[in-house]
């Protein structure tokens, strides 16, 4: 089936399977590989983006579904070559270990403080609650989505 | 993991879906937020031929005061319930429990209406529903018919919907006072996973996740509270009538035992409530 979409501010066509996965669209047609899979059972938050603004695991997400729709991997915060300030954040605070859940990570921040723009720690915590870090590296990550909710990351 | 091949057709209006799900009958599957039924089709548990996206249907998706009760489209997310005004005013239980379900990101998915549809004896809301004695209205061939939600689960993923009847809306009424104390109480392991067990109260009803085949209302519970049991006393009876699962996270005494120890928590939070 034919699907349109926008991909990080770039519209999209592709002809794919009525069964494929967003996550798929996105790494394997749009090629953008920054979004990984991990679980691949709705479980661990690695492949989250934002659809319409808001955070969606897109192993979970039919790429049928998303036709209409706006997409933001982390590859979009960026603007001109300059980071978001959740990724610099992620910079300063060292929110990584090995970088796996990183980007999964970032896009469930940027939607928390959407939502919320000065959360507790506690509410981040909470807000974090749908993405797993297997280095178990949480201190430094809700650091960093605290110090960009300070900068008014939101 | 890749679901087995369907095919993709996106209903416009809630008419169209039912014309469609009339057309392919038994081989067509509604697909409403996803969260249950595509990491299914993920496992190849569920292998539809045809999927009937409804997630277009934005006019099944509305948070309304009527009066005595509060009108809830059953495209409604879990988000927009949790953070509804109406509801953490009239009914914070069902606000909060909506809240508790899954994760963000699976709560800016899923639905009120696909959860109780699905009937995962595991799920959150269709316990919290019984506890609020909610009714469902259902499209079908014949035209939109009230279900009280007391006999709308049948069994294991198992409901009184008939093939291609699309659940609408749900109407939840407004408790009365002195039933307005509330509590939701729920053991995970992790955060996002189902509940072992979980504990809704509204008032003087009770209901129970994960102690049997389908939702269930402690009656013997309900019936020692209205005797003027204390909480830990009607607690002690919250295993009655049940008939939990033994599974990987728990074995059925220890379902039993959460049961006891969960209700005796939530009427104590409902209690300092009311």
């Amino acid at each position: 089936m034919k699907v349109d979409l926008t991909v990080n501010g770039k519209e999209i066509t592709a002809d794919v399977e009525d069964r494929m996965l967003l996550v798929h669209l996105i790494r394997d047609v749009a090629d953008l590989t920054a979004t990984n899979i991990g679980c691949d059972t709705t479980s661990c938050g690695a492949c989250t983006v934002l659809l319409d603004g808001e955070s969606v695991k897109s192993c979970t997400v039919l790429a049928a579904q998303a036709a209409g729709h706006e997409i933001t991997t982390v590859e979009g915060l960026a603007v001109d070559g300059v980071m978001h300030p959740v990724q610099r954040a992620f910079h300063e605070q060292h929110g990584l270990q090995c970088g796996f859940c990183t980007p999964g990570m970032v896009m469930a921040i940027v939607s928390l403080l959407r939502e919320n723009p000065h959360p507790t720690e506690e509410q981040v915590r909470t807000g974090l609650e749908g993405n797993l870090c297997r280095c178990t590296g949480y201190h430094n990550i809700v650091r960093a989505a605290l110090a960009a909710a300070e900068e008014g990351a939101a | 993991m890749i679901p087995s091949s369907f095919s993709y057709k996106r209903a416009g209006s809630a008419e169209e879906a039912f014309d469609l799900a009339t057309e392919y009958g038994e081989d067509a599957k509604y697909l409403a937020g996803g969260h249950s039924l595509l990491p299914l089709m993920k496992l190849r548990l569920a292998a539809p031929e045809v999927i009937i996206d409804l997630t277009g249907l934005r006019e099944l998706s509305y948070i309304t005061d009527q009066g005595s009760h509060v009108a809830i489209g059953a495209l409604t997310r879990h988000h927009d319930v949790q953070h509804s005004e109406l509801l953490g005013r009239d009914l914070p239980l069902l606000a909060h429990a909506a809240g508790q379900v899954g994760d963000p990101q699976i709560r800016h998915r899923g639905t009120i209406g696909g959860s109780v549809a699905h009937a995962d004896p595991a799920s959150d809301l269709p316990a919290v529903l019984l506890a609020l004695d909610a009714t469902l209205v259902a499209r079908g061939a014949a035209g939109s018919r009230e279900i009280p939600i007391g006999e709308f689960f049948q069994g294991l993923f198992e409901t009184t919907l008939e093939p291609g009847e699309l659940l609408t809306e749900i109407r939840v009424p407004k408790p009365a006072a002195g039933a307005r104390g509330w509590a939701f109480q729920k053991f995970t392991q992790r955060a996002i996973d189902w509940a072992i067990v979980g504990v809704a109260v509204q008032g003087g009803h009770v209901s129970l996740v994960n102690m049997g085949s389908t939702p269930l209302r402690a009656a013997a519970v309900e019936a020692a509270l209205a005797d003027g049991a204390s909480p830990a006393d009607a607690a002690a009876h919250a295993a009655e009538g049940t008939s939990a699962a033994a599974d990987i996270r728990a074995t059925r005494e220890y379902r039993e035992h959460l049961a006891r120890v969960l209700t005796t928590r939530a009427l104590t939070e409902a209690a300092a409530r009311s």
